[in-house]
């Protein structure tokens, strides 16, 4: 691990990222029962399971894996007292490109993630929990391997955890190296040793018919740590003041991870307050607000935004990029979403088309292959891309790339088709002109292809 | 026995229907004659949803404030259409379902799916073995649009690859749809093909250091929807829409499986399954699939011949059963013997039967062929008609057991006379000079054998594939088999050589189509009381119980 620390900005509120670079704080369980670790764990064991199922359904969190599913209404699907094991599984494969939250979790702050994973166990009655791990984190494995063993000889995982009747085990899995594998049905496909193609839905719902076809629970790294915090200060009270963590890459002049009371930040206000503004002379192009999948936001661009005013009305306001808050209704509202949360800044300097084939690449390399439409279709955006880049455009291309686009979302076994689909798709929308200008620029109008 | 069955309410395309609860939604549309264009789903394996070709329209009940169906001004329940397509073969119909097969969104849809499955195709079909049985081509006519947006190179995969001894492979037209994947996991229970890499460069293999070389390999062929896995032996050899077709049995084993056999201008080129979930589902093996070549040899007995001196001589059918007949009144009834084959039909076995009781033998038997069961179709009884030579009296409960009393007959010269039927009777034991001492060996055979070599009279008859005729399976089913091909020169239908010798015993019997030697047959066996042949049908009938017990009430 890099041993540069950085200290926390002063408008942020860090909770999950409480101890991330805090001074003097070690990964080790020691540390963390200091602080008040393991507190929470000792409340909520205390509590009824389906209380605290209750209260995260009050708390109205949201998943931070991707698609911001609401946490207990997904563990609302468990019954209670069905004949087949649970599992619950920390997806822990974080590879979306601009994401990097998860892994700063558990590389400094083990433990906060273990007793979030452990009380929620006992919520859905899970006896058997794995942390699926992305394989390219050999380190993040055997940190978590050890702290693991030490939370098992304070008796916090095992039998009869803090005398409670509750046994848990819980398991480290290193990942299979795809991107794919943190899509949760190919995940549980790649547990159970198979290639992990994501299984159609239905019938191959986790909560029904997940790990080894009994009822699981898959949530993110960062999910489950924010249970701890609502068994600690009650559903009511987290659905007011919650955090999310962001992840800035891009052309800011200091990239960062950073957390805040989810929707207590605007979009200028994260990129020049927190991260220094951009580079000296450039102007703010566009922001990819919530991971690469999510679809492109320009700032040219006017957004209506109903908000709801402290009297319960609604109010519409129209507002710039540069204004809009960083909340799950709001980017949804604005036509993207907050996806899981890696922010993309782009400046003027950037050839959209340029950073459309990035993704594309990413996408056309990642796409597990199993359904047609986003394994023929990502590979093909990316080979328009990359020979409108290298001089072969032709005027159909944005027309054939949107066309594409729009066969592979809504059509595919798992949400990676549109994940692949929607940076095409609002690309073309935003900056159809750059398109249209790359393919007469460089097009030798002729459509054959220089390979 | 079985629960009354719910009918369900489903509408597909503004017309209400009922169906089986249970049904899967394509199935559902297939009863309503509404074609859904499908790649990956084969109603004999599970169902992965990935071609991604079968995207309908579906949508559910409205349900009002008390959470029940809303109904509209016709009675019926009003629809809530579900936004996003969904895939029609991995989910059962519901009650108020409703399925639109044929809206614009689910043309986009098709038209989407075929333009994605063309633009890495090879487009090869001038050369491809598939052509005219090809599910891209059929799609493509009425689901693709013709021209192509496509610019850019082609994926390239691995071509001509021998993924086991009687299967070839060619990545580039694989369509990626697993069918040959999950049969191999899921029905030949030998989990051997796989998917590698990944994407668009995917492509399909055998597990490292292993062959597709199951006994059941060539199925993945035929459900192959594309020309991706060809079977080495067909391949190039004949254009699919040449074939004549006809439905026949497998005589390579009791099971029977149903079968195809393609043939043109005389010749067999390939055996198919053909569904019969009583006998064989879709599948059948590779050895019984395969085990035609010798009827196309051009070694097959075509001339009736008779022993003049050491030589056997051409003669007419006539003068060779004139002689037949001769000899076969020169012996007493113990003198005589009777080898015949579980290969045969039941009409030949009957006429022949009948005629073991006219020279009034008791030294009549078949000669068993056994080998090793599988767990899956095969039989561990080679031949393809036991129980219909038990049933007819042939043979004892345990076939074979007078052959013995036959060999060392003929040894000690008990017996002088043998009519062997199909069988060389070297398999009994029986050396080409204790055959020659034999006053009179007459032999039924389609190929040369040690036998027919020291025959007095040589009558050449008919394989399976040129046969009419039944026979029953292992499980007691009655099942036919049709002519594809017509004997090869003189060589005849076997029941007609059989009824012929009869005739040169007896005078004329009265029967002159096989219709009568079936109609002859059913009446004088009880369990086939009432039957004719039109009755069996396609797919056979149930004749004696499989579990042995009661006779079944046909
Ligand atoms: C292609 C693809 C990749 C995904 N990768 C991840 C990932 O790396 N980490 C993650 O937590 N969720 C990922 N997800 C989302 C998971 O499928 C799942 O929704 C999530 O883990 C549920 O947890 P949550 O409800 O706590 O967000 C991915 C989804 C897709 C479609
Ligand atoms: S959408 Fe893409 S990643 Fe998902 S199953 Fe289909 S091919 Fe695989
Ligand atoms: S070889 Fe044929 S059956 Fe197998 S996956 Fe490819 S297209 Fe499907
Ligand atoms: S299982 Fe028997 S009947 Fe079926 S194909 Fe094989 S040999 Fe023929
Ligand atoms: S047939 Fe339904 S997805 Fe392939």
């Amino acid at each position: 691990m890099a041993s540069t620390t950085r200290t926390a900005h002063p408008r942020e509120k860090r909770v999950i990222f409480k101890n991330i670079d805090r001074p003097g704080w070690t990964n080790d369980i020691g540390c963390y029962l200091q602080d008040g670790g393991y507190e929470d764990l000792k409340k909520a064991i205390a509590m009824n399971p389906q209380d605290i199922v209750t209260e995260v359904k009050t708390s109205a969190l949201r998943g931070r894996g991707g698609a911001g599913f609401l946490c207990g209404v997904k563990w609302g699907f468990i019954k209670p007292g069905g004949s087949k094991p649970v599992y619950l599984i920390c997806n822990a494969d974080e590879s979306e490109p601009g994401t990097f939250k998860d892994r700063y979790i558990i590389h400094q702050d083990p433990h906060q993630l273990l007793e979030g994973m452990i009380i929620s166990c006992f919520a859905v009655n899970a006896r058997l929990a794995y942390i699926y791990i992305r394989g390219e984190f050999p380190e993040g494995a055997k940190i978590l391997e050890r702290a693991l063993a030490e939370a098992r000889e304070h008796g916090f995982l095992g039998k009869n955890i803090l005398g409670s009747g509750f046994d848990l085990e819980i398991y480290v899995f290193r990942g299979a190296g795809a991107y794919i594998c943190g899509e949760e049905t190919g995940l549980i496909e790649s547990m159970e040793g198979k290639r992990p193609y994501p299984r159609i839905k239905p019938p191959y719902f986790p909560a029904v018919l997940g790990l080894y076809l009994c009822p699981t629970i898959v949530n993110n790294v960062e999910t489950l740590c924010n249970v701890k915090y609502i068994v600690r200060m009650g559903g009511a009270e987290y659905a007011k003041v919650g955090t999310r963590v962001l992840c800035v890459s891009g052309d800011v002049q200091r990239p960062c991870y950073c957390e805040f009371e989810v929707g207590g930040i605007t979009m200028g206000e994260l990129i020049y307050d927190i991260c220094g503004g951009l580079k000296p002379g450039r102007t703010l192009k566009a922001v990819i607000p919530g991971g690469s999948s999510a679809k492109v936001m320009s700032a040219k661009d006017r957004y209506k935004i109903k908000t709801k005013q402290p009297d319960g009305t609604i109010r519409e306001n129209e507002m710039g990029l540069e204004d809009v808050p960083i909340d799950f209704e709001t980017l949804a509202a604005a036509g993207s979403m907050a996806g899981s949360g890696g922010v993309i800044v782009m400046d003027d300097t950037r050839d959209m088309v340029w950073a459309l084939n990035n993704i594309n690449e990413f996408y056309a390399h990642e796409s597990c292959g199993q359904c047609t439409p986003c394994r023929e279709g990502s590979l093909w955006m990316k080979k328009i891309t990359a020979r409108m880049l290298h001089g072969g455009g032709v005027p159909e291309d944005s027309d054939t790339l949107k066309r594409v686009a729009d066969n592979i979302a809504g059509r595919t076994i798992c949400a990676f088709g549109e994940a692949c689909a929607w940076p095409t798709q609002s690309f073309l929308d935003k900056f159809p002109e750059e398109f249209v200008a790359t393919a007469k620029r460089m097009g030798n109008g002729n459509g054959s292809t220089n390979h | 026995m079985s629960a009354p069955s719910e009918l369900l309410n489903v509408q597909i395309d503004g017309i209400w229907h009922q169906f089986q609860k249970g049904t899967r939604v394509i199935e559902a549309c297939a009863q309503a004659g509404k074609f859904v264009p499908h790649y990956c789903y084969h109603p004999k394996l599970s169902s992965p949803g990935n071609c991604r070709m079968c995207l309908i329209e579906i949508g559910m009940p409205k349900l009002g404030p008390d959470r029940k169906p809303e109904t509209g001004t016709d009675g019926k329940p009003l629809i809530n259409w579900i936004p996003r397509p969904q895939i029609s073969c991995a989910q059962d119909i519901s009650e108020g379902m409703g399925i639109r097969t044929e809206s614009p969104m689910v043309k986009e849809c098709r038209n989407g799916v075929m333009e994605f499955l063309l633009i890495n195709h090879p487009l090869d079909c001038p050369i491809c073995d598939q052509a005219g049985e090809c599910q891209l081509q059929e799609y493509s006519v009425e689901f693709g649009t013709a021209g192509s947006r496509f610019l850019e190179e082609k994926v390239k995969k691995p071509k001509r690859v021998e993924i086991g001894p009687r299967v070839t492979l060619d990545d580039e037209r694989c369509i990626l749809c697993s069918r040959c994947i999950r049969f191999m996991k899921e029905v030949a229970h030998d989990d051997v093909l796989g998917f590698v890499s990944r994407g668009s460069h995917t492509y399909l293999t055998a597990h490292p250091d292993r062959l597709l070389d199951s006994n059941y390999s060539l199925n993945t062929v035929d459900i192959c929807p594309v020309g991706a896995l060809t079977s080495s032996d067909f391949r190039f050899k004949m254009r699919v829409w040449f074939l004549k077709e006809t439905k026949s049995i497998c005589t390579s084993c009791a099971t029977g499986c149903n079968t195809i056999i393609g043939t043109r201008q005389n010749q067999v080129f390939r055996q198919t399954p053909r569904e019969n979930d009583a006998v064989n589902s879709a599948w059948m093996c590779d050895y019984g699939r395969l085990n035609y070549h010798y009827v196309n040899s051009t070694d097959r007995l075509q001339t009736p011949q008779i022993r003049e001196g050491q030589e056997l001589v051409n003669t007419t059918w006539n003068s060779a059963l004139v002689k037949a007949g001769e000899e076969l009144k020169q012996f007493s009834k113990d003198g005589i013997a009777v080898v015949a084959s579980a290969k045969m039909t039941n009409e030949e076995l009957w006429l022949t039967k009948n005629l073991t009781e006219l020279v009034g033998t008791s030294h009549c038997d078949i000669i068993p062929r056994s080998g090793a069961a599988d767990d899956i179709l095969m039989s561990a009884d080679r031949n393809p008609n036991t129980l219909g030579a038990q049933l007819i009296g042939l043979t004892g409960e345990k076939p074979g057991l007078r052959l013995k009393d036959i060999a060392e007959g003929v040894r000690s010269g008990t017996i002088k006379a043998v009519l062997a039927l199909g069988e060389d009777l070297t398999q009994i034991g029986l050396q080409a000079d204790e055959l020659k001492k034999l006053a009179s060996l007459i032999v039924l055979d389609i190929l040369p054998t040690e036998t027919t070599r020291s025959a007095t009279v040589l009558l050449p008859s008919s394989a399976f594939c040129e046969k009419r005729g039944s026979m029953i399976n292992i499980k007691g089913r009655l099942q036919r088999l049709h002519r594809a091909t017509q004997p090869p020169g003189a060589a005849r239908d076997d029941w007609e050589i059989v009824r012929d010798l009869i005739q040169k015993l007896t005078g004329s019997n009265g029967i002159y189509l096989i219709e009568d030697v079936f109609k002859q047959m059913t009446d004088s066996i009880p369990d086939m009381n009432g039957l004719s042949l039109s009755r069996i049908g396609d797919k056979g009938v149930q004749l004696v119980e499989e579990t042995e017990e009661a006779p079944a009430a046909i």
